[in-house]
């Protein structure tokens, strides 16, 4: 081969690679570093009726740079929206550990039924998706309400008088997030579990390990990717999560994205609620950073 | 050990017509034996003949339909894989990924709750006796074939269990370090001593590795043996074929007397030094190894021996031997192979006619 094809080739192949490569990259930034600098922007600028000051302008020579930090100073000092910050956290990280709770015995429960029978429940597990998923948490309102199928049911079992309240309590709101987020625990722990070598488990009995020990020393362990995997799938959406709140929470069931929703549409305070959304990436992203360090640091364990 | 000298603990395990059926096709069919205390016992057969379906009943993996297992005397065949003082080596190993090699060989320690100090020795120890100090901080993926090879060996070995289970050890590796590692392999399990039984489907591995071997097919066990009964004496024609190179003449008895019988084929009248317990007239076969038949280009002179004529028809020069195909008046081919014991030896070209002759002692009959 001569060098000229030689060249040419190998710049193909670059080529080739770079729009392989470039093709998410340019997903990420016109979907998600692009919008995030421009709501970074908005909240810092001044609110000028319907628009928005420029951050820099040039008059006689002199640049004037007007970075507004008002927004976030406000945030800082105001203890409502920390304790929102913290109850978002706080309802996110229940629905992740109660995901976790019931997701991975069913994953375990898939993965082990006869192979002719995964296609089936792995069907069932996203079946919900068919539907709309506004159409899923209205349909929890007429469950839990106090009119609802099940107060009705047990008024009519004669187990209570008078219907319990469900509805708009932290109860259904916990229950909406579990029922909506659940598949996104369980895929991931099923792909990853599916994986796992059946005979490590004949080793671990082999060598003295009950079941139980088995599944916690051998089971466990190897699963971890497809714990934290599942876990960030529905960890980081819940935390931002407007819709379930406010169709099934309660009044004082705080939750940033409803915050977020109040700021905008209804104080329509954009540079605010900018600032709210930017911190509550940052509060998000800060866990992420830390976590993906510690993982290069000590390496993949596969 | 020669498992015949030690009558002491001859039924050290003691496998009593144990039987496996999956589905109502047995996988192990009603298989009897005792293996001695020390021994290393070959299971040997070609894929699907239930090998490793018997080992993993040995272990506890699978429950026996029928039949019973005995370790010194009690029954294991009701206790728990994790229960029982025995341990496995699988096949392509199963080690713990996530775990380093220490704490590969340390698991089955620390499950028997042993003290910290006393698990550190004897991991050490375990790491001296397979050579693998110097990787201990390594996690299975960073290790070789060989090298992991040898990591199970040692987590096998650490509980000091009474039988140490081998699925296919050695099936992993590629044909060189194969070799070399089963010598090794045999030598570690002698010095420690444990009873081992060892499941392959390498006739090779069986016959320098293990002190007896059993041939299985569909679950039965044809013939159980030392190595050189196994190949000197097979007692039916599949074992015969099984275990290395033979030539087999089918025929019928016509002479039977105590100390030699006569087996008269289409290839000629053979004389064989050993009686048959049979009727005169009764179909058999006649199985000769290769390497029992002499070529010559003149007639034996010793009529003792049993001899017949063929033409070379191929001929492989390996220098320490030489393997040759002959065609003889029926049409049958028979292998011969002559080893160059010394630098005249003849060698023959295709097409010569050569005599093909061998000792009656040479020749067994099998009757099935
Ligand atoms: N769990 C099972 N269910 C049904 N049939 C089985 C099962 N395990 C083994 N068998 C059948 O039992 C027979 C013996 O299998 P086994 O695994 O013992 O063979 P093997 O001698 O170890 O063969 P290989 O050398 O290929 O490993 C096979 O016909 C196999 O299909
Ligand atoms: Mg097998």
């Amino acid at each position: 081969m001569s060098a000229v094809t030689r060249i040419v080739g190998d710049l193909r192949q670059g080529w080739g690679r770079y729009t392989v490569i470039g093709v998410p990259y340019l997903f990420l930034i016109v979907l998600f570093t692009i919008p995030f600098l421009v709501v970074l922007r908005l909240s810092f600028s001044q609110a000028d009726g319907a628009s928005f000051a420029d951050l820099t302008s040039y008059t006689d020579g002199i640049l004037h740079i007007q970075i507004k930090l008002a927004n976030y100073i406000y945030l800082a000092t105001d203890d409502l929206y920390a304790e929102t910050y913290l109850s978002s956290l706080k309802f996110a990280a229940i629905n992740t550990g109660l995901c976790l709770f019931i997701g991975y015995p069913f994953a375990y429960f898939m993965v082990r039924s006869p192979v002719s029978m995964r296609p089936a429940l792995l069907m069932l597990v996203s079946l919900p998706f068919w539907t709309s998923f506004l159409l899923r948490v209205y349909a929890w309102q007429g469950l839990l309400d106090d009119e609802g199928i099940i107060n009705g049911l047990l008024m009519w079992v004669g187990i209570i008088e008078e219907p319990i309240q469900m509805l708009r309590t932290s109860f259904s709101l916990i229950v909406g997030m579990v029922y909506t987020y659940l598949p996104f625990m369980i895929l991931p722990l099923y792909s990853n579990l599916v994986k796992m070598d059946m005979r490590l488990l004949e080793a671990a009995k082999d060598l003295g390990c009950g079941p139980l020990k088995a599944f916690w020393l051998i089971t466990v362990p190897l699963s971890k990717n497809g714990i934290i995997a599942g876990s960030m799938l529905v960890f980081i959406p819940s935390v931002g999560e407007y819709v379930i709140p406010t169709l099934l929470g309660g009044p004082d069931n705080l939750m940033i994205g409803r915050v977020l929703w109040d700021e905008f549409f209804a104080n329509n305070d954009w540079p605010m609620a900018s600032s709210v959304a930017v911190t509550m990436v940052l509060l998000i992203l800060a866990p992420l950073v830390i976590f993906n360090r510690y993982q290069s640091q000590t390496g993949g364990d596969r | 050990m020669n498992a015949r000298n030690a009558q002491a603990d001859a039924g050290f395990v003691r496998i009593d017509r144990l039987t496996k059926r999956f589905d109502d096709v047995a996988a192990v069919d009603n298989v009897s034996i005792e293996i001695a205390k020390g021994e290393i016992f070959a299971l040997l057969g070609s894929s699907g003949c239930g090998k490793s379906t018997l080992l993993r009943m040995l272990a506890g993996f699978e429950t026996p339909s029928e039949g019973t297992i005995y370790l010194e005397g009690q029954p294991v065949s009701a206790m728990q894989p994790y229960n029982r003082p025995i341990n496995m080596m699988f096949q392509s190993y199963a080690l713990f990924p996530h775990l380093t090699v220490w704490d590969n060989i340390a698991f089955g320690l620390k499950r028997e709750g042993m003290p910290k100090a006393q698990i550190e020795e004897r991991v050490e120890e375990m790491l001296r006796i397979v050579q693998l100090k110097k990787f201990v901080k390594r996690k299975p993926h960073q290790l070789s074939g060989g090298q992991q090879q040898r990591v199970a060996l040692a987590r096998a070995l650490a509980k000091r269990p009474k039988l140490l289970l081998l699925d296919e050890p050695l099936g992993a590796l590629d044909a060189k370090l194969r070799e070399e590692t089963q010598m090794e392999l045999k030598n570690i399990i002698k010095n420690v001593g444990v009873t081992c039984v060892l499941v392959t489907h390498d006739q090779d591995e069986a016959m320098t590795m293990a002190d007896r071997i059993a041939i299985m097919s569909e679950g039965r066990f044809r013939q159980v043996g030392l190595p050189f009964e196994i190949y000197e004496t097979p007692n039916c024609r599949f074992v015969a074929d099984f275990i290395g190179k033979v030539n087999l003449f089918d025929g019928a008895l016509t002479e039977d007397a105590p100390d030699y019988c006569v087996v008269t084929t289409p290839e000629g009248v053979f004389y064989v030094n050993h009686g048959v317990t049979g009727t005169e007239g009764m179909d058999v076969t006649v199985a000769v190894r290769p390497e029992k038949i002499g070529l010559s280009s003149s007639a034996p002179t010793d009529t003792s021996r049993n001899a017949v004529t063929g033409t070379i028809v191929t001929n492989s020069y390996y220098g320490s031997a030489s393997i040759y195909h002959v065609q003889l008046a029926t049409g049958k081919r028979v292998l011969v192979s002559c080893e160059h014991s010394s630098r005249h030896d003849e060698h023959f070209q295709r097409d010569d006619p050569v005599w093909l002759c061998w000792e009656p002692e040479s020749l067994v009959v099998l009757r099935s």
